[in-house]
């Protein structure tokens, strides 16, 4: 089981507390009449998938509720950075560089 | 070859069976081949197995990073069903379990398929309703299913228990009788020594680290750990690890890849008769012919690639085991485990051509492909041959998630995700 650090409620806490919303920084179309098809496709179905360091939404339902970022090596499950929603994503090369991988 | 049989177990009975031989070549790679698949698991096995026997392409390389059938086909736990509730998955499934009846003859080595039963249970009213919903979907095509009351299941499975006094009582369950387990690791051996007997290259401990491309986009060929191995035409069946070789041609799928346990118990005499497997309450079980329980846990809930999962989740399931299986409670269990799944947004599989000319994937068979290993392999390999799906395998395509015509499986799938 993963410890999750909640940028929120500044507690660290089991991972059973949280759900996990997929990758981080998918940003909604902003104008759905002039979107294409292959945007949504982008946008609802495809996926890094990374092998690696990797950007992920995971939400406090049983704290604050509420939905933050993390990033995650996920080879070794090790959790790199906490930050708030709505902050601009991180230099995941710079974080994985730093984790010597 | 040489064929196994009964005058040849008792021939090398007296050279105190050390003079089998090898079941496949360990063969160097050649500079080129017609075809080349990526992974050299059921699937990719079957592949080239069919390629070469119905296909008469014989020239063709399974590349494989590890060992065979050492991923998802030597961790799963073995179970063969068909009762999924669209046509078209009704299609893809019946034709493997038409597949799996003859295998062992077909390969001339003992996969053990045992048509024992697999039972899904029914725990909430919504259960029941969902549960009949697929009865009647199956039957209309064609795949057989059937309804059991509490009773019923009790009797073709007596250790179940179906007292009303537990957490989630046992209001009924679905019963495909043509379902049942086989021995994973002998399908992949089978196909192996199959596919290796009509001329095809396994070759092992050999990572894919690259696809080559031409000018104008077609495949050129594969970089290996043991260097450039040119083909016109690759294969893509690399399970859990789909999106990173697809990553090196440049195309992007809807998959997440995610960690899926399972775990067996001490072994003990035949003491539980069918497959029983409950989504409600995440758990499935059945008892391998060594007399192990085979248990299969939930996956967990984000994208991952450590073949480990959280502890929590195999105690979820054991749980549940115990609840619906109190004569287990005192039961030791042995190993548990982990293998990385591809799971689409629709729970069903791709087996498609892809945006480069040459090159195909056979992917997202997500918490349950073992089951399919015959029938996929023979359907992509059609796919492959003559650069068109089968009409079997024509829905699965990537396109699906531009249409919008998905294959929405996320209730027969049985695994939580």
């Amino acid at each position: 089981m993963l410890l999750i650090y909640c940028p929120y409620c500044d507690v660290e806490r089991a991972e059973t507390e949280f759900h996990c919303g997929g990758e981080a920084h998918i940003a909604r179309p902003s104008d759905p009449s002039q979107t294409s098809e292959e945007e949504w496709v982008e946008f609802l179905y495809m996926r890094s998938n990374t092998k690696g360091v990797a950007a992920e939404r995971w939400r406090h339902i049983h704290g604050c509720g509420r939905f933050f970022n993390a990033v995650r090596d996920t080879v070794s499950d090790k959790f790199l950075k906490f930050y708030k929603a709505g902050e601009t994503m991180p230099d995941l090369e710079k974080i994985s560089k730093e984790a010597g991988k | 070859m040489k064929r196994y049989s009964f005058l040849e177990l008792a021939k090398n009975a007296f050279s105190a069976h050390q003079n089998w031989g090898r079941q496949w070549r360990a063969p160097e790679p050649k500079a080129e081949y017609d075809v080349v698949i990526v992974g050299a698991g059921g699937h990719g096995l079957a592949t080239a197995y069919y390629l070469a026997k119905e296909h008469g392409i014989r020239n063709i390389a399974v590349l494989e990073k590890g060992w065979l059938g050492g991923g998802n086909t030597g961790r799963n736990t073995t179970i063969v069903r068909s009762n999924y509730l669209w046509e078209e998955s009704a299609a893809l499934y019946n034709h493997a379990i038409g597949l799996w009846q003859n295998l062992s003859q077909e390969l001339n080595y003992n996969v053990m398929y045992s048509a024992r039963g697999v039972m899904m249970l029914a725990h909430t009213v919504h259960d029941v309703q969902v549960a009949q919903r697929h009865i009647h979907a199956n039957r209309l095509a064609g795949v057989q299913n059937e309804w059991l009351t509490p009773e019923q299941a009790k009797e073709y499975c007596p250790p179940l228990n179906i007292s009303k006094n537990i957490r989630y009582p046992v209001m009924g369950a679905a019963l495909q009788r043509v379902g049942g387990t086989a021995r994973h690791d002998g399908v992949a051996w089978g196909y192996a020594r199959g596919a290796d007997d009509l001329g095809v290259d396994i070759i092992q401990n050999c990572a894919v680290t690259g696809i080559r491309r031409s000018a104008d986009g077609a495949v050129e060929g594969v970089e290996t750990a043991k260097g450039f191995i040119k083909a016109k035409k690759v294969g893509v069946v690399a399970a859990g690890h789909t999106s990173v070789v697809m990553d090196m041609a440049g195309v992007r799928l809807p998959l997440e890849s995610f960690p899926l346990q399972a775990l067996v118990s001490e072994p003990v005499k035949p003491a539980f008769p069918c497959v029983v497997m409950s989504n409600t309450i995440h758990a499935y079980i059945s008892q391998s012919d060594k007399g192990e329980l085979v248990i299969g846990a939930g996956t967990d809930q984000f994208v991952s690639y450590a073949q480990a999962g959280g502890i929590h989740i195999t105690n979820h399931t054991i749980d549940a085991i115990c609840e619906l299986f109190p004569h287990f409670r005192r039961m030791r269990m042995l190993r548990n485990w982990g293998g990385i799944v591809d799971t689409t947004p629709d729970r069903s599989p791709i087996l498609s051509k892809t945006p480069v000319q040459g090159l195909y994937v056979n992917c997202g068979w997500g918490t349950g492909g073992f089951k399919a290993t015959p029938g996929s392999g023979h359907v992509f390999a059609h796919t492959i041959a003559k650069d068109e799906p089968h009409p079997i395998n024509a829905p699965f395509t990537i396109e699906r998630f531009r249409t919008g015509r998905l294959i929405d499986e996320a209730a027969a799938a049985a695994v939580a995700h």
